[in-house]
């Protein structure tokens, strides 16, 4: 699964710097259509910061990024808003707006950009909710109500609300429990196949690169280390690539993966 | 028969896609019923869709679909045609109809398969009268259990205090005095300049009324005994309720939110004695020494007036100040430390009753500030009135 057309995203020399402390110092990455791609990388490698560079909440210090083609930081205000219209992003801890329930949350978009009635708009928001699994009893709740869990499916019900033809995720199993991290690989995929998403997602969960990712990128010494199917990532020869995929969590995952 | 969603309505759809609603329909072949779907099933003709799709509920179901025209489909599109057909029909149908990609067909069952039975809401509707009257009913409960709460913690924090004060080990020296720095010294600049600037507002109005009777020379007196008795304390205390009291609030409910308060509580650490009493100590210890400030900023303000502008000598304003009675300022100056109490109790209290939320953080803060500067006047107005009867 190598070069396959033009890339949706694609990160070209990029430099993010915090005051003195530079987080990325020429980083490149692309990401194709219909692929899931894998972030990885230890604490402090900036992992997030990458993922708001790409959706434009992060202005870097140098550097280019160009989603579908454009550079999101040199359109005008409304063509940037057509663009991000088409990108789901779901945020670690989920960023639901508390002041709203779940339905609602979803509803928002469907009702600010797709022009629908409010009754529309909360019929189709009942669909996603249960397209990401959670209960429709679950519509009428405050996030402050849900668990982790729920946070979570809901976040991504809200990412899913525009149809978008790229989804970002932030630690998306994170804090749930395997279950519902496993449902939640599989939700993935099963979302991948029918609307043929393209998935930025940045992970620690080892479950999840098996399961999900085309390809994997190693974050490492401000840049991409390694960027390429899950085999030829693992290995590489570098100490921290090493013990990630090959300490025991990592033999774990890969022998769980390889007898399904 | 055939059903066309028609020109989209929204606005939205004619700007974005120069496409076409989708269409559905039924029609008559060898093979039964079959329904032709066509066209473009996607979110920005949603309710085009809807229509066309609500029209078509009426009709016996068909036996066989037909997607060789469609165009585009999403999950819109797809919800519509899944509430259309059922799960079972779209799950048999689909698997034979002609020109259903794999993909699309996933879709279509992916969104079948989620179950959209929205949970019928209970719409009551109660009568007016009624309503309003369980509305005050809930509002005099709310204040009631309000006023149980506030002594309850009041209670807590003062058992607290006796609990510590014979064990100056545990006296938070530290952060007492890092407390008064944050809402005694950081508060001094905002209240100098106010009660300034009330001082001089008060002479101005003072010589106004007093013109009248020849009496302007009372200017000084009116401030010196209005800023001493109760402008000088009132002011500071509405100040520090609006700037402290909140800030107290908002910190104590993010460390709730952040379940900072629970990790206290299982290290078997007190937040009562740790982050509520040296709160409190500092307001009581920075509200008195404020007051004093403020009242000297009045007293320079209405000074300042009636020298520069209604021609007082200054050593006759001196003298007048000089004149006023000590208890004035001593009954003025000795509500301060109950304000402080106060103020700092509410603060605490809602920020421990805030949730999880941001949102919640924020309501309290809000409910923390209105409730301190009323408990300020209302205690202010008692004092006046057991001042005035006991003739101090």
């Amino acid at each position: 699964m190598n070069a396959r057309g033009e890339p949706i995203i694609e990160v070209r020399g990029l430099v993010n710097r915090f005051g003195d402390h530079v987080v990325h110092d020429g980083l490149d990455l692309e990401l194709y259509r219909g692929e899931i791609l894998g972030v990885v990388g230890g604490s402090g490698t900036g992992k997030s910061v990458l993922l708001r560079s790409i959706i434009g909440l992060q202005r870097p210090a140098a550097g280019t990024v160009r989603l579908f083609g454009e550079d999101l930081h040199a359109l005008p205000p409304h063509q940037r808003a057509r663009l991000e219209r088409r990108c789901g992003v779901l945020f670690q801890n989920g960023a639901l707006f508390s002041s709203l329930t779940v339905i609602e949350n979803i509803a928002l978009p469907l009702i600010e950009h797709a022009g629908l009635s409010r009754a529309d708009a909360e019929y189709l928001a009942g669909v996603k909710l249960a397209l990401a699994g959670l209960p429709a009893e679950a519509g009428d709740r405050y996030p402050s109500e849900l668990s982790g869990g729920m946070i979570k499916r809901a976040a991504l019900a809200r990412a899913l609300a525009l149809d978008p033809a790229l989804l970002f995720l932030d630690e998306p199993t994170a804090g749930l429990d395997p279950i519902s991290a496993a449902a939640f690989d599989q939700l993935l995929l099963t979302l991948r196949a029918a609307f043929g998403l393209t998935v930025f997602m940045v992970t620690h969960d080892l479950d999840t690169l098996y399961t999900t990712c085309d390809r994997v990128a190693v974050l490492s010494r401000k840049r991409v280390l390694v960027a390429g199917p899950l085999d030829t990532v693992a290995a590489t020869d570098d100490a921290w690539v090493q013990e990630y995929f090959h300490g025991p969590r990592g033999r774990a995952a890969q022998s769980a993966a390889r007898s399904t | 028969m055939t059903v066309n969603g028609g020109r989209s309505a929204s606005a939205e759809a004619n700007a974005t896609a120069a496409t076409s609603p989708g269409r559905l329909s039924l029609e008559r072949t060898e093979r039964g019923l079959v329904l032709a779907v066509s066209g473009h099933w996607t979110l920005p003709h949603f309710a085009a869709l809807r229509r066309a799709v609500d029209q078509l509920k009426q009709e016996p179901p068909p036996a066989a679909l037909d997607f060789a025209g469609l165009a585009d489909l999403d999950t819109a599109g797809a919800a519509l045609l899944a509430a259309l057909l059922g799960r079972e029909r779209l799950r048999a149908l689909s698997a034979t109809a002609p020109g259903l990609s794999g993909e699309r067909r996933a879709l279509l069952l992916a969104v079948g398969e989620a179950p959209t039975e929205t949970a019928a809401r209970p719409a009551r509707r109660e009568n007016t009268i009624i309503e309003l009257l369980a509305r005050i009913g809930r509002a005099m409960e709310t204040v009631w259990r309000q006023i149980v709460t506030l002594l309850g913690f009041m209670g807590l924090v003062l058992a607290t205090l006796l609990r510590t004060l014979p064990r100056p080990r545990r006296w938070r020296l530290t952060s007492l005095v890092s407390q008064i720095e944050q809402t005694g010294l950081n508060a001094v600049p905002i209240v100098a300049l106010l009660t300034f600037m009330v001082g001089a507002v008060v002479a101005f109005l003072g010589a106004t009324v007093l013109n009248n009777f020849g009496a302007s020379i009372y200017t000084v007196d009116l401030v010196a005994y209005s800023f001493m008795r109760e402008f000088g304390v009132l002011l500071t205390a509405i100040m520090l309720a609006g700037r402290t009291a909140s800030a107290f609030t908002a910190q104590l409910g993010s460390m709730k939110a952040n379940q900072e308060l629970d990790a206290l509580r299982v290290q078997g650490l007190d937040p009562i004695e740790m982050l509520v009493l040296p709160r409190i100590l500092a307001l009581m210890i920075t509200l008195p020494m404020l007051t004093f400030l403020a009242v000297l900023c009045g007293l320079i303000g209405g000074g300042a007036v009636a020298v520069l502008s209604l021609d007082i000598p200054t050593t006759r304003f001196f003298d007048i100040v000089s004149e006023v009675p000590l208890r004035h300022y001593l009954v003025g100056l000795s509500k301060a430390p109950f304000f402080a109490f106060l103020i700092g109790l509410i603060g605490c209290l809602e920020g421990f009753k805030a949730g999880a939320s941001a949102e919640s953080v924020g309501n309290h803060t809000t409910s923390s500030v209105v409730q301190s500067i009323f408990v300020v006047i209302l205690l202010d107005a008692l004092a006046a009135m057991f001042f005035m009867e006991m003739g101090w």
